[in-house]
């Protein structure tokens, strides 16, 4: 970009210095025509100023002498003689052949430049050659080092001229830009706003007071001013050094900041002091003093006030330590808290008594706060997991002679405690299998054409009520036909089987099952994938593989973010009640007798234009009695795919404490837990995924037979 | 919507510069080779900046500046000029005929945009 406006510049160099030329010859003949003056004075100063924009730092000195001769003539202090026509026709020169020179031409003669510079000189009055490159102030506002000293505050008046709105200057910019710097509150003062007839609404009346607290240091205030300051007063003052603090926080009483400020004499203060009523109010009784600037003061002192009960809240501890069973006590009566909340607003609704159920809304309420509040303390940032995985992927790659390195992402993402604590092992078997199955030897990949070191990825983000953590290796990726013949001699699917990609690499999952040619000390036992399915479901997590077959692998785990307590939808089929995770729930549709008949027993509903394949629950649980005339189908994704489940009636969303089943129920597919109702009554939470994934197996060897 | 600014300069290549930094950043540039040529066009059109140089042909910068801020349009919008050096009395008579700010040639294209943001808001 910077080459292309050097090119620009050059060209137009070049045009200028050939229109000097023939200006300079004109001169001669015509030493007074004032155009022709200013014409070549013109031209100098662009080749100046716009030389050493773009670099061209010895054209841009070396013509600023030129220019300042010119200057001299134009004012008329000097004339216009054939000798300076001559120095300035070789100055010309000369500024050609640097720029010649710029463009890989023959190296100028630096003697020449300085002879020029001394005759030009000669030509001018001594005292007026002085050097006016001075302070170079403006536009650099963000040259100013960044102090990382401490936060000072700073007592800031600015009192605009009431003009300040013919130079196109907006005050509000100023005082925003004040408020990039740190903390800071503004008072704008009113007291000189004369009477609404008398006022020019051209004119700044308004001045303003800020408190800053900021650690860049004065000078970046005092740039903010950089263009009004010569024409308004500002006054910058510090008024807090944000160095350690004494034995107390407090800050100066409001009588000695209107004194320090200049609002109030030293003598009023002490008239005012004589009687005992609040300073503020007397000051302003007695008309010493205008509200506004009273005003100003006391967020001055509360400001202040803040920002040293802020330091000495960091310098005292801002945590407490808490053994951890008493956190999961607490989240545990929260829990039962919950299902009395639920009870009573079931009651109250049933009563009809308004008073009760203002109460119980209420309560409500107060509980799911309460809830959230417990669930949050018991969260914790997913990292000190991810570090220890870091150890382990590297003791794990010296071990088996491969280069990983290990990568990691949104360490900072927060769990449930219990949620990270049952993570912990299905992620080591995760990366331990990455780095023993998927990532190859040094040589294999370098023949591959990979880096010798290869690269295992591990990443937590919030998604929605779900953290997902995906592990991504940039290995050999899974061998599809591999997988297929190992699951075949195991006896895992029919020979003839037809399965997706995902069915088999699914498949990774079955248990007893390991495509590893050889068994290593780190896996490759078989016995690694089924427990990881087993853990991640036990926490309603759902596991997902991508893989290229000589590319690499992705894992993607996704876990719920606490295990106590979800959003449900309760849902009714006959006379039991069931629940559904209001995460996975799409939508609620109507399925009709009528639809039913249609669809000829197929299980497919049509949604705006759309199959979707439903599971009719009264069915599949083999409950009794009729089904009614319309029923609901609830549409669920599962895995990117839409599936509905068929119940009698929704009836609505339902905060959920979820209890498990226990040891006798382990073995129960498709139910994930139980909750108790607000009517006492126990209903049973669905487990969507494997009540679908269940019913595809169930097709799929039907389907073969 | 971006913001209109105008750039007033002689120079071919400083004008070439402020443009397509400003540009960059998403502002609207309206280019004037001179204060006449920017007088002609302010009255055109709406623009809410103007950066103009100093030293120009037909009507320097401190015409342009007050012409500018005789215009309804453009009476209360920020004006900033490029001046060389410190040519302090420069600045003083820019800013006597209503200019809000200025810019010191040489500059860098951040500094152009600390200042546009300075007094654009």
């Amino acid at each position: 970009m910077m080459d292309q406006h050097r090119e620009a510049f050059k060209e137009e160099a070049y045009e200028l210095l050939a229109e000097l030329e023939t200006s300079l010859l004109e001169l001669e003949e015509r030493p007074d025509d004032e155009e022709l003056i200013g014409r070549v004075f013109r031209a100098m100063h662009t080749i100046k100023g716009s030389g050493a924009m773009f670099g061209f730092d010895d054209i841009a000195a070396f013509t600023h002498q030129v220019e300042t001769v010119f200057d001299l003539v134009r004012n008329g202090k000097i004339a216009v003689t054939k000798k300076l026509v001559n120095v300035t026709l070789a100055a010309r020169d000369q500024i050609k052949a640097m720029l010649d020179a710029s463009t890989g031409g023959e190296s100028v003669d630096a003697g020449a430049a300085e002879e020029i510079i001394a005759e030009l000189k000669s030509l001018s009055p001594a005292a007026e050659t002085a050097s006016t490159a001075g302070a170079q102030k403006a536009g650099k506002s963000q040259d100013t080092s960044q102090q990382t000293s401490l936060p000072v505050t700073y007592r800031i008046r600015f009192e605009p001229d009431r003009g300040l709105f013919a130079r196109g200057t907006n005050p509000i910019t100023l005082v925003n830009e004040l408020g990039e710097l740190g903390a800071c509150k503004v008072v704008a003062q009113m007291c000189n706003l004369p009477r609404l007839d008398e006022i020019d609404p051209e004119s700044c009346y308004i001045f303003w007071d800020v408190i800053l607290t900021t650690a860049q240091g004065i000078d970046a205030i005092k740039d903010v001013f950089i263009f009004v300051e010569d024409d308004c007063e500002l006054k910058i003052e510090v008024i807090d050094t944000g160095g350690h603090l004494g034995h107390d926080g407090d800050y100066k009483k409001l009588g000695e900041i209107l004194v320090e400020r200049g609002d109030l004499t030293h003598e009023a203060m002490e008239k005012i002091l004589s009687q005992q009523k609040r300073f503020g109010e007397i000051a302003v009784e007695t008309g010493l003093v205008e509200a506004d600037r009273i005003a100003s003061a006391l967020v001055e002192q509360q400001h202040v006030k803040e920002v040293r009960q802020e330091r000495q809240s960091q310098e005292t501890a801002s945590s407490i330590r808490v053994p951890a069973e008493k956190l999961d006590i607490l989240v545990n009566l929260v829990g039962e808290l919950v299902t009395v909340q639920a009870r009573l607003s079931q009651t109250s609704a049933g009563r009809r008594d308004a008073e009760l159920m203002s109460i119980a809304e209420e309560v409500e309420r107060l509980t799911a706060e309460l809830r959230d509040n417990a669930l949050n303390i018991r969260m914790l940032p997913i990292g000190s997991t991810f570090s220890k995985f870091k150890r382990l992927v590297r003791d794990l790659s010296n071990e088996l002679g491969k280069k990983v390195e290990m990568e990691t992402a949104g360490a900072e993402t927060e769990l449930d405690k219990t949620v990270i604590e049952k993570l912990n092992d299905p992620l080591v078997h995760l990366i331990r299998n990455s780095i023993d199955h998927g990532i190859e030897l040094p040589d294999v990949r370098e023949a591959a054409g990979k880096p010798g070191q290869g690269t295992v990825h591990l990443a937590a983000v919030h998604s929605g009520d779900s953290v997902l953590i995906t592990i991504r290796d940039d290995g050999a990726g899974l061998d599809k036909e591999a997988i297929r013949t190992k699951a075949i001699e195991k006896g895992l699917i029919p020979a003839a089987a037809d399965l997706s990609e995902k069915e088999i690499f699914n498949l990774i999952f079955a248990p007893g099952f390991s495509t590893a040619k050889k068994v290593s000390s780190v896996s490759g036992r078989g016995v690694g994938m089924d427990v990881v399915k087993r853990a991640i479901d036990a926490l309603r997590g759902s596991i997902d593989i991508t893989s290229k077959h000589g590319d690499g692998t992705t894992i993607t785990v996704k876990i719920p973010l606490t295990l106590a307590i979800i959003e449900s939808l309760l849902v009714r089929i006959g006379a039991d009640r069931f629940l559904l995770p209001l995460s996975l729930v799409d939508e609620c549709v109507e399925l009709t007798r009528a639809d039913v008949e249609k669809a000829h027993g197929r299980n497919l509903a049509t949604v705006r234009d759309h199959m979707v394949p439903y599971i009719p629950l009264r069915e599949r649980f083999d409950i009794k009695g009729e089904t009614p005339d319309i029923e609901q189908i609830v549409i669920t994704k599962v895995d990117g795919m839409r599936v509905g489940v068929v119940v009698d009636h929704v009836i609505g969303e339902h905060q959920t404490v979820i209890k498990s089943l226990g040891r006798a129920y382990k073995n129960v597919d498709a139910i994930s837990g139980a909750t108790i109702l607000g009517d006492g009554a126990v209903a049973l939470i669905l487990d969507i995924p494997q009540l679908v994934h269940d019913v595809e197996m169930e097709r799929a060897w039907d389907g073969r037979r | 919507m971006g913001k209109t600014i105008m750039t007033a300069d002689d120079s071919a290549s400083v004008r070439q510069m402020v443009s397509f930094t400003l540009k960059q950043s998403g502002y609207e540039v309206i280019e004037a080779v001179d204060g006449k040529d920017a007088l002609q066009k302010l009255g055109g059109q709406k623009v809410d900046m103007l950066i103009t140089d100093l030293n120009m042909p037909n009507l320097d910068g401190i015409g342009l500046i007050k012409g500018a801020r005789a215009l309804p349009a453009c009476k209360f919008i920020p004006i900033v000029m490029l001046t060389t050096e410190s040519q302090d009395s420069k600045k003083q008579e820019g800013k006597a005929a209503g200019a809000t700010g200025w810019i010191v040639k040489p500059f860098k294209p951040e500094q152009l945009l600390s200042v546009v943001k300075k007094v654009l808001g």
